[in-house]
């Protein structure tokens, strides 16, 4: 039966004939709440798998986590870290982008045109020009979101294709190698610092000041608002579209910063650079613990959500696993998210019901 | 109490609108709305369903403009664009049921776009959630300001919208209709809130139904009745008797007669329908050519029954008979199966696919009927629904166009085609003639009694009274979950029925 129903309507009261409603909402504070918190963080899960699946890993074949075990998953998981925080901010205005998979593979080939024609470009300059062409390539998207009112999911499903197409037919046959970059570029994803690679430590930086961003200023929040109730954030008077058009703007400006980034860390660009990333992005943040339906979850859960999935694949190697149960095991990783998800909103709709039932 | 308004020496006037008007296409929404709020009152404001007092509300919340009218702020003209506007100039409304940031802490709810800031120009969370603490000191509760807002009940709701009104320094505390949804114990925590609240001198609007929370909270009563102002008293001066006689004074004569039917056998039997937190011991019977009205005010429990009667909800305990059978609980299919009907209060959500064709709707509940291998026979259904939209009369162009292109009243009656279709003895209808003007009015009036004669058994659920009276056989008042009251036709009077879904029993 339907018990999450909630537009029952409780038919309220005779003045003294209540009786005192359950007193969830007054629990004492002290260490219990402490645990009480950390469990219910919503972060916890991911992080908890990550260690597991690290710790298991090491434990069966301790090169895991030599030196270089450690300097390649930081590098795999870098990209996609980036690419989750963008993702993340977005989704939690409940929107989504699929588009960044293709802003990704455009902003890689631009890089390599750029070096291709110009070698001598100084490196933070074509960064810069990489994360704007992002910006813009997001903009459209956040342009179409708010002004034609038509679901997110739709608009970035056509911009992905086009953004495609248009990669398709600038590169054409064309793939530009990492021989055709200069050798300070690929550096960046070789030299370390510490241990951590140069473009990993890049991307730790740019995920702190997403997080921080989304946290502690009132831009930040108003983005957790709109995306927990968009119609309470309009009868507020919350800049709505304003923002969310800003989401998709720094969602694209960040698969700019990573379209760059792969330029670095990969051999070759082209056409075909970055297809089927999107979906990997969307569940790296859904497993990270952003409710697919907004408002909650944050940026640094999603890039431990990213690091998670591109962990696993290693693991599964070092396991000497075969590597096609990784998508199962990412699969299984999407659905446990989501029904952790599903039953604390249940617990929650419940005791709400229950609070509400009173005399009648 | 408030000293005589007569009186020198009274409070400044906090907000005042008069004569406010405001008409939504041919719908005249409010006619004359008057109200004055002074500084350190408490100022009740009564009317039946539909008296415009909703619509007064949202003019004085920013959420209407007024077509004309005098709208003052503490002496000053004012014209609000927007919500902001509205808060900016002290007025803050509480609705029935809040709109909170379910996945945000109570302390970001109230703070939501003015968080206190800490070291390096960002939110602290920890001033935040002291500056909430400090509020709900001073409304004298407790509700942990670090929780997320989901699973909050809805009085603790109201509690952080209070409190955020009082952070955003409101001069005019406006609260439609707060103790609808409340216990007993709720309900006194609200009240000694609102009390602190006047005597910090805040000007606020209590609107409720119930004349007890009424007389005992408030200091002054204003009376609307069909869009328009009818009178302000002081509490103390008054009965209870005069405001239900100024809320539902009107003729009423002969507006919506029904012909008389035979009245057969009882089609529906339900006995002892219970559900937890929503109604209780619901014992009814319909009988073929009846039509029976389950009165009430809007939130008494009536679609409830109704959707539970029909299997949308479930119920736990009691029985359902249908044609002396027990009717299965939780279908809907199973009661259209046993020949039952439901037309539903919202046509546009619930009664009609707005996009597809007249002729689809009609045909919508029987298409099997008129498919041959799984296939719909296209000429079949436009014939069936042709000739019920003729006896109905729908007015569209033509059974093609989509039913969205079509008036409400004519919208309606493509509902009850629908159902008619299926050759029903017993409809349910909720809220037959809302939104529909009112000429159409009479003419589904028409059509609802034309059915009964045919020996269709009909409850009809409406919150308009002159509707229950003209139309009704019989009248059952619904009062906060429980049926209050049984009227015959002759019994059945404006005040017999207020007063059944007003005032509790024990003050009857």
């Amino acid at each position: 039966m339907d018990n999450t129903n909630t537009d029952t309507r409780p038919a309220g009261a005779q003045p003294g004939a209540g009786r005192p409603r359950t007193a969830a909402t007054r629990k004492g504070a002290g260490g219990k709440d402490a645990l009480a918190s950390l469990l219910k963080l919503r972060e916890l899960p991911v992080i908890t798998a990550l260690v597991l699946l690290v710790a298991i890993t090491y434990l069966n074949n301790p090169l895991f986590l030599s030196p270089q075990g450690v300097k390649d998953l930081l590098l795999n998981a870098t990209i996609m870290m980036i690419l989750a925080a963008g993702q993340a901010v977005v989704i939690i205005t409940r929107n989504v982008d699929l588009s960044v998979g293709s802003i990704l593979g455009l902003v890689a080939f631009g890089t390599g045109s750029i070096f291709a024609a110009a070698p001598g470009m100084p490196i933070a300059l074509v960064l810069l020009i990489g994360i704007a062409f992002g910006a813009v390539l997001g903009s459209v998207n956040g342009l179409l979101v708010t002004l034609a009112k038509v679901p997110a999911l739709v608009i970035t499903l056509g911009t992905l294709y086009v953004y495609r197409g248009l990669n398709n037919v600038w590169a054409g046959g064309t793939q530009y190698f990492a021989g055709d970059r200069p050798a300070e570029f690929g550096a960046l994803s070789v030299d370390t610092f510490l241990g951590i690679p140069l473009i990993t430590l890049l991307a730790i930086a740019v995920v702190a000041a997403v997080a921080i961003y989304m946290a502690g200023t009132r831009p930040g929040r108003d983005l957790y608002a709109i995306g927990s109730e968009p119609d309470a954030a309009k009868l507020f008077g919350l800049p709505v579209s304003k923002r969310v058009f800003l989401a998709f703007l720094a969602n694209g400006a960040l698969a700019g910063l990573a379209g760059v980034l792969y330029a670095s860390r990969f051999n070759s660009v082209g056409a075909t650079t970055g297809t089927g990333m999107e979906l990997d992005v969307v569940a790296a943040a859904v497993v990270g613990g952003v409710a697919i339906f907004g408002g909650s979850g944050s940026v640094v859960g999603a890039a431990i959500g990213a690091m998670l999935l591109t962990t696993i694949t290693s693991s599964l190697t070092a396991l000497r696993v075969d590597k096609f149960w990784q998508q199962a095991i990412v699969g299984v990783l999407i659905l446990a998210a989501i029904v952790i998800d599903r039953v604390a909103s249940l617990r929650s709709a419940k005791k709400l019901r229950i609070s509400e039932a009173r005399n009648v | 109490m408030q000293t005589d308004p007569d009186l020198q020496g009274q409070p400044p006037v906090a907000l005042s609108l008069a004569h406010a008007a405001k008409t939504f296409g041919p719908v005249v929404a409010l006619a004359d709305g008057t109200i004055e709020i002074r500084e350190g009152e408490i100022h009740a404001l009564m009317g039946e369903n539909g008296a415009g007092k909703s619509t007064l509300v949202k003019i004085l919340a920013g959420l209407h403009q007024p077509d004309s009218g005098d709208f003052r702020i503490a002496g000053e003209p004012v014209s609000f664009r927007n919500v902001a506007e509205s808060k900016a100039a002290g007025v803050s409304v509480i609705y029935q049921e809040p709109t909170l940031f379910p996945d945000l802490t109570v302390a970001e709810n109230i703070f939501v776009g003015r968080q206190p800031k800490g070291r390096l120009g960002l939110i602290s969370q920890g001033e935040m959630r002291r500056q909430a603490a400090a509020l709900f000191g001073q409304l004298g509760v407790a509700i942990d300001p670090g929780r997320v807002a989901e699973g909050l009940s809805i009085a603790d709701q109201q509690i952080i919208e209070i409190a955020k009104a009082i952070s955003l320094d409101a001069k005019v505390l406006i609260m439609d209709e707060p103790t609808a949804a409340l216990s007993g114990v709720e309900v006194d925590r609200l009240f000694a809130v609102a009390r602190g609240l006047r005597d910090q001198g805040t000007g606020i609007m209590f609107i409720s139904h119930r004349f007890e929370e009424v007389f005992a909270l408030c200091d002054r009563i204003t009376v609307m009745r069909d869009g328009k102002y009818v009178s302000t008293h002081v509490t103390e001066d008054v009965s209870v008797d005069r405001i239900v006689r100024e809320m539902v004074g009107r003729d009423i004569a002969e507006l919506f007669p029904k012909e008389a039917a035979e009245i057969g056998a009882p089609v529906l039997s339900v006995r002892g329908l219970s559900r937890a937190g929503v109604f209780r011991d619901i014992n009814l019977e319909v009988r073929a050519g009846e039509i029976v009205a389950l009165a009430g005010l809007v939130g008494a429990g009536r679609t409830e029954v109704a959707r539970a009667v029909f299997g949308i909800d479930p119920y736990d305990s009691g029985e359902v008979l249908f044609g002396g059978k027990p009717l299965k609980g939780g279908s809907p299919q199973a009661a259209i199966a046993a020949g039952m009907g439901f037309v539903p209060e919202d046509r546009r959500k619930q009664g009609l696919v707005m996009d597809l064709s007249v002729a689809r709707n009609v045909t919508l509940t029987l298409r099997k009927r008129f498919a041959r291998a799984g296939l719909i026979n296209g000429r079949a259904e436009l014939r069936a629904a042709e000739e019920w939209s003729r006896r109905l009369q729908v007015k569209a162009g033509s059974p093609e166009h989509a039913v969205s292109t079509l008036s409400g009243g004519n919208q309606q009656k493509v509902v009850l085609a629908k159902w008619l279709a299926t050759e029903p003895r017993f409809l349910i209808i909720d809220e037959p003639t809302r939104g529909i003007d009112v000429g159409t009015k009479s003419e589904v009036h028409r059509l609802i009694s034309d059915l009964a004669g045919r020996g269709i058994a009909i409850l009809m659920i409406s919150s308009e009274l002159p509707e229950v009276l003209g139309m009704a056989d019989r009248v059952l008042v619904m009062r906060e979950g429980r049926i209050s009251a049984e009227l015959s036709r002759e019994e059945a009077s404006p005040e017999s029925v207020m007063h059944a879904a007003t005032v509790a029993a024990a003050t009857n």
